[in-house]
């Protein structure tokens, strides 16, 4: 298991989703609260590739042993890619949730959108709220 | 708001990090490192888990033996004073009302532990139906009881290897305790029931002894990956135990509650049968989903010894046999399975 973490060079989605803004495309993934919560994760129902994802919208869906949780996309565009690893390998979300873990690839519609995401600070001052 | 019941073992789960959830009335732990760790703690050596919340009803007198098996489905003249046997309390639809354990303690006195949400229907049922010369008590608030299984689980208890649903009064590091041979994930182990205020200590001392604390969480997908149903979603007052697959706990040439309605469903065959089935594609079945064809699966989990979906689901008798792929509606999404037969997983010892 990853140490608790935030890195500040990600935004955040209030549903505990993070994306890692490059230019016109992004990745995004779960945050450590997130997979800490879940569990070990041992499934991951990914969109497919070229599907249009909406902000504030289910993209997919993580599970453990015991939860089913939707994946909250924290931008809009379309998914160019989908991280294998983690579908053959769920856990790793666990071990590297920033890194690794990351979930899918997309090219962003509207950039624009990045600006009402949380900046690590801000989430992890939700965080403190919850 | 319902207040939650605790287990004399509370404060020692909250100390350890334990997930704690309401489960059947009581705040349980349903995991401390995880459940995917503990889980293979059990397969592999041993794990410890908190099942004070199960109930404990003890039914005493010179027809005692008479009341229970007039309500309960096994032949209890088969067990002699220090013997145990799995039976299920039935309905007159020959449905479930609960699953237990019964313990022959003397000829004229029998324990029985059941399901923590049906401690009080059980005790209700039974007093309802009580006979003269039998009383039926619910003790439960008297015991604690920690679950110890997997392969090592005797070997670290210091425990001699004895037959399964055997139990012996006896002690452990100085410690009294009903020491029963049975469990619920296949795995070899045992079952000590102990006076509520040496709970604590027993505890400290069979994590000493180096059993792993495992949760609720692991407890469900060890007992489904051996196929041992779970009263309440597998089966229950609306399912018979033959359709269940559970003729094997039924002495149909006796005449307890219900009888007579499986005898004749046994005869006529059922129309549908409780299967195992296993993933083919990457999913995870859960409670509730839809098998195609007019099936609903009633557990379901990821399995960590397999690394993949399972579940038991009721299907058509006729779609019921090994190796029958059925398919099974996850949330939208169509992903085959295939019937397997039980157990999905099959433990090097059984318990």
């Amino acid at each position: 298991m990853a140490a608790e973490t935030y890195p500040d060079e990600l935004r955040y989605h209030s549903e505990h989703d993070w994306a890692r803004i490059e230019g016109d495309e992004a990745l995004l993934g779960i945050t450590w609260f997130a997979q800490d919560s879940l569990g070990e994760l041992v499934h991951f129902e990914p969109p497919d590739e070229g599907a249009t994802i909406t902000k504030d919208a289910s993209y997919g869906e993580v599970e453990s042993v015991k939860a089913v949780s939707e994946l909250i996309s924290p931008l809009s565009g379309e998914v160019i890619a989908v991280n294998q690893k983690v579908v053959e390998a769920p856990e790793t979300v666990n071990e590297d949730p920033y890194g690794d873990g990351w979930l899918v690839r997309i090219r962003l519609s509207e950039p624009g959108e990045a600006d009402s995401l949380l900046a690590a600070a801000a989430y992890k001052q939700l965080l403190d709220e919850q | 708001m319902q207040t939650l019941l605790r287990t004399p073992l509370f404060d020692r789960h909250v100390a350890l990090g334990a997930r704690m959830v309401p489960f059947a009335g009581w705040e349980m732990p349903v995991q401390y490192e995880g459940v995917i760790p503990e889980h293979k703690a059990v397969r592999t050596d041993c794990g410890v888990f908190d099942v004070s919340h199960m109930g404990e009803l003890e039914v005493e007198g010179p027809r005692a033996q008479a009341l229970l098996q007039s309500l309960l489905s096994n032949d209890l003249e088969r067990l002699e004073d220090g013997q145990a046997q799995y039976a299920l309390l039935t309905n007159d639809s020959g449905g479930i009302v609960d699953d237990l354990i019964a313990y022959r303690l003397s000829p004229f006195r029998f324990l029985l532990i059941v399901n923590a949400a049906n401690r009080e229907g059980d005790f209700e049922w039974m007093r309802e139906r009580e006979i003269p010369g039998s009383d039926v008590r619910d003790v439960s608030d008297e015991y604690g009881l920690l679950a110890v299984q997997g392969p090592r689980a005797l070997e670290r208890l210091g425990l001699p290897e004895a037959p399964a649903f055997s139990f012996a009064e006896g002690e452990l590091d100085g410690i009294a305790c009903m020491i029963n041979r049975t469990g619920y994930t296949g795995e070899q182990g045992v079952e000590l029931m102990v006076a509520v205020e040496d709970a604590g200590d027993l505890w400290d001392r069979v994590v000493a002894r180096g059993a792993k604390p495992a949760g609720l969480g692991a407890r469900d997908t060890l007992r489904l990956e051996v196929c041992y149903p779970l009263h309440g979603n597998d089966i229950g007052p609306e399912t018979d135990a033959i359709s269940a697959g559970l003729g094997w706990v039924c002495a149909l040439d006796k005449d307890f509650t219900g009888a007579d309605e499986l005898r004749q469903i046994k005869a006529e065959g059922p129309q549908r049968r409780l299967v195992a089935f296993v993933m083919l594609e990457r999913a995870i079945p859960r409670e509730g989903m839809a098998i195609d064809g007019g099936g609903e699966v009633t557990s379901g989990t990821h399995s960590p010894m397999l690394d993949r979906g399972i579940g038991l689901g009721y299907v058509p008798a006729d779609s019921g046999a090994p190796g029958t792929e059925l398919t099974i509606d996850v949330r939208g999404r169509p992903r085959r399975a295939r019937v397997v037969k039980k157990p999905i997983y099959k433990p090097e010892e059984g318990p």
